[in-house]
Formats: structure tokens, sequence, C-alpha cells
């Protein structure tokens, strides 16, 4: 699909990206990706540890610039749009993005302010979300009180709390019980359902993706390697489930350490020169 | 409006909330007043200067305000590493009013740190010229307050973490301090440090601040005072707001 500079492209995906493109000074964190997420879907980016999927929303969620590459969210371009753009979208980060040294409420309350949340509905949001995830009695307490879990309970109701048209999702789960994962997948199915909210997920958990995402995009060293239904991602690779298809795409080498070692060499770099980001 | 209120009320409620914080940031002042004040204060008043209590008192209240303030602009820093920052960048709302919550939290928070110290001044003796001294002070204060903020903010944006922050401390914020004539008075001081102090930001304003509480003793003027410290906080304003405005992650 064309996307001419400028002009808003007619009424498809939700989000779009073509030729995307990101690099950290030599690193190329995200490599030429394009693909497209319709309105109302659920899509899934998966991908070993490094391989460009938070440097991607962040990209689509205006925190950075592209270093090349068209991105369009609802039709506007983040760049030069970054105002109307934010109005559009909802996001859980991957990492931490709380007030430590404010309540769980007052977290919520100032998320709800920042976005215009009428206040009745606020507060009802508030106690909902709260109760749901299991931290209504504790809602008075200092964030810097919390266990992991718990912090990562709040950013998640955090997010929820204004219902945006598109809903980013950065590893959710990470160190969650399968209590509160499934407390939390059923709810984005139900916004999904009730109020077309586009989700735009990253997970390490396969079935996960397997049961919530309608379509999948499997990156991998910045790059989309295949993307489809899960079932289509099955058929391609003639694997029985998806983690042999995931196996099978980005192969069977451990990440991990590729990655905390390029971080610790960018660590070592930033203590040096001091260019900011 | 509500951006604002969110980002000024966040910086109070953490302000009061650190209590600690509060009673440690009066100690080096206090510390300022007993050593410098009571120490030099002999030596002061037989070279013909007066009280030094007298004279020491605004640019102490400077101070703190001066280092109040930068480092609530600089808590830019942590806000980014602990994460913070990403969610009002994320939000809908004009990065100039995250701005200006930040910089009215900031500067509420130095102002609110310089009256403990006023108060604490009041009870050492400390005696300004009048009642009617204290608008035109709250003034300068005010105008210190917001533009050490502003500056904090501004060197915030460009660094990424707090190793290149010991450099500023030590070639910008300590200097910006010691060479305002907080300490001692420009008139009688040799003519480089009376050079390098008029390009200092604090000088003006504890001379400001100086000439109101004490009724008259002004280095600059009245005028030159009130000029260059609403100059330069708009100035700083801008700059910050700027190189906010430019902050990725
Ligand atoms: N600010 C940055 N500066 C330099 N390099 C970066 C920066 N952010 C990310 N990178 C690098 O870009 C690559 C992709 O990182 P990214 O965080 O997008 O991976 P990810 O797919 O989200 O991984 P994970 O599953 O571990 O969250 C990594 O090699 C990382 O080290
Ligand atoms: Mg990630």
């Amino acid at each position: 699909m064309e996307l001419a500079s400028g002009v808003p492209p007619a009424a498809a995906g939700m989000i779009q990206a073509e030729n995307l493109c990101k690099k950290f000074g030599e690193l190329e964190a995200v490599r030429d990706i394009s693909f497209q997420v319709n309105e109302g879907e659920i899509f899934a980016f998966l991908g070993p540890n490094g391989a460009g999927k938070t440097t991607t929303i962040k990209m689509l969620t205006t925190l950075l610039r592209p270093t090349s590459g068209v991105v369009r969210i609802d039709g506007l371009d983040p760049v030069s749009q970054q105002h109307q753009a934010r109005k559009r979208f909802g996001i859980v980060f991957q990492d931490a993005s709380l007030d430590d040294e404010l309540t769980a409420h007052e977290n919520m309350d100032f998320h709800g302010l920042l976005y215009s949340v009428p206040r009745r509905v606020r507060a009802e949001g508030i106690e909902r979300l709260l109760k749901m995830f299991e931290l209504w009695d504790r809602r008075g307490d200092l964030v810097k009180t919390f266990s992991g879990g718990m912090r990562r309970r709040l950013e998640i109701a955090r997010g929820l709390l204004h219902t945006p048209k598109i809903l980013f999702l950065d590893e959710p789960t990470l160190g969650l019980d399968p209590q509160t994962r499934n407390q939390l997948w059923s709810h984005v199915r139900q916004l999904n359902a009730e109020q077309r909210v586009t989700v735009f997920l990253t997970t390490h958990y396969m079935e996960e993706a397997e049961r919530v995402a309608e379509r999948i995009a499997i990156i991998d060293h910045g790059r989309i390697v295949a993307q489809g239904s899960p079932a289509e991602l099955k058929r391609q690779t003639g694997s029985e489930t998806l983690e042999q298809a995931f196996l099978a795409l980005t192969g069977a080498t451990i990440r991990d350490e590729e990655a905390s070692s390029v971080d610790q060499m960018r660590n070592i770099a930033r203590m040096w020169t001091r260019r900011p980001r | 409006m509500n951006t604002v209120y969110v980002l000024w009320i966040r910086q109070l409620k953490r302000y009061v909330r650190s209590r600690a914080r509060i009673v440690g940031a009066l100690g080096q002042p206090l510390l300022y007043l007993l050593a410098f004040g009571l120490g030099f204060g002999p030596t002061f008043a037989k070279a013909g200067e007066g009280s030094y209590i007298q004279f020491l008192v605004p640019g102490v209240i400077g101070m703190s305000i001066l280092f109040t303030a930068l480092f609530s602009g600089v808590d830019l820093i942590w806000d980014r590493q602990f994460g913070f920052l990403k969610e009002t960048l994320v939000a809908p709302v004009p990065r100039l009013m995250i701005m200006i919550g930040r910089t009215l939290g900031g500067a509420t928070v130095a102002m609110l740190q310089g009256l403990i110290l006023v108060v604490l001044c009041l009870l050492v003796g400390f005696r300004p010229a009048g009642w009617h001294a204290w608008p035109l002070a709250f003034l300068y204060m005010g105008l210190i307050a917001v533009m050490f903020t502003a500056l904090g903010t501004a060197i915030a944006s460009v660094l990424e973490d707090f190793q290149g922050f010991q450099l500023v401390m030590s070639f910008l914020v300590m200097p910006i301090f010691f060479l305002s004539g907080a300490l001692f008075p420009l008139n009688n001081t040799i003519g480089p440090i009376k050079i390098i102090a008029s390009f200092d930001p604090l000088s003006y304003g504890v001379d400001g601040l100086r000439g109101a509480l004490t009724g008259g003793g002004y280095h600059f003027g009245a005028t030159t005072d009130l000029a260059v410290m609403s100059s330069l906080t708009a100035c700083l304003l801008a700059l910050g707001t700027y190189l906010f405005s430019k902050v990725q992650l």
C-alpha cells in the first residue's frame, strides 16, 4: 500500500508501519519492517529478547523518532501530529512508569486527570479496576511499599482507566500470577469485543499469544520474519504448536546474553559520550 | 489546566512527604548562618560593614532556594530513570503544559523551603527593614525559584543519568552560589570577582532580595536587579521548554 506523505490514507489500518527503521548509533534495532493492524483487531508481536519490539512500540507511541519509514496511528503521523496521535492510544509499558512516592489511588487519579476522564467516570473506573486487580485495599499506600507483582497490576489498571481506540500492551503479563493474567486477558478481550478497541501486544508466552491474538508477527533481529494468524504460522512452518513455529522461525539460540552484552556495551559507551538520546 | 495542576500537586505531595529531606535541606543554610554569621560577624563589624547576620540572611535564603529549585528541576532525571516521565510524555497533553506544571511545582517547593528558612532566621534574630519589605522580597525569592527550576529542567533534559550531574554541580551550581555575593559584599571585593559576579544570575537575585530586606542596600540597583532577573528567568524558561520538548526516551 502506498502512503503518500501528508495525505492521510483512506480509513485503512488503525496502525500502519511502512519500511520502519530505527538505528541507535551503529545498532539497527528495527530494520525495515512493515505491517498493518486493522481496526478492532488484536495483534501480537512475538520475538526473542532484543528483537526490537519495545523500540517499535516507542516509535508508534511518539516516544521515539523513527530513523526512517512511515508510521500512522489512526491515520495520524506520531512525529508531526504527536498531540492528536496521543489522544488515540493508551499504553502499558514493559518497564516501570509509576510514581513511587504517590499512593496507588493518586497514580490512578492523576492518570485520569491527564487523560481528561470526567470526575464521576474516573472515580468509578478507579474503584472498578483497583478491585479487579485486587489493589483496592491498598489504594492509600505509597507505591514504593508495593511488591513487584502489585506494581505491575497497578500499571495495568492505570493503563485501562481511559478507553482509548488503540491499546498498546508491552509484555503486560511479565511477572504476574496466572489468576491476574487471566483477569487481564478476559478484560482485554471484553474491551475489544464491546468497544472495538484495537490491541497491539507483545508477549513471550506463546499460549497467551495464541489464545488472545488474531494475528501475530514474529520479529527477530529487528526484522519481521513471518506474520499471519496462529494457524497460518503453524501451517507455514509445518509445526504442531506455535512454540515450535516460533523456534523454527527464530532459531533456538538464546538471545538474553547477546542482548545483555549489547546493553553493557551501550552503558559503557554512554559513560563516555554524553549525547542525548 | 489539569496537566499543570497534576504536575504541580505531585511535586508538592512528594515534598511534603519527604520530611527528612526538608529538615536535611535546612541543615546546610543553618550551618552557614552559624559558622559564617557568628564566626565572621565580629570581623565584619570591625571592617565597618555592619551586622553580618543581617547581610548574610538574604544570601543564605537565596542559596537555599537555588539548591531546592535546581534539584526539583533535576528530578526529571529520576523520573526518566524510574519511568514516570514516560507516563507524562505519552499523555495527550502539550509538553508546554507539562513543563509549566513541573516548573511551578518545583518553584513552589523551593519557595516553601525558603519560607521555612525565613521563619527560622526571624527566630534567630534577623530583622528586616519593615513588613513592607516582604512583598518585594517574595518577588525576588519567586524569581530565583522559577529561574533555577527552569535551569534544572534544562540541564536534566540534556543529561541521561546522574553521572554528568556531578560535573554540573562542581562547575556550574557551586560557582553560581559562591561567586554571587551571597556570602560577601561585592562593593569591596577585587575587580575580577566583581566582573564574574556580574555574569552570575544569582548575584542579581540575592542583591534584590538583600536590598528589599535591608531597605536599600543595593549593589546593582533595584531596577537592574529586577530587569536582569525577569528577563533571565524568561530566557531560561524558554530554554528549558525547548530542551524538554526535545526529550525522547
Ligand atoms: N535507547 C537505546 N539506545 C541504544 N540501544 C537501544 C536503546 N533501546 C534499545 N536498544 C537496543 O535495541 C535493541 C532492541 O531493543 P528492544 O527493547 O526493542 O527489544 P525487545 O524486543 O523489546 O526485547 P525484550 O523482549 O527484551 O523486551 C536491543 O539490542 C537494545 O539493546
Ligand atoms: Mg521489550
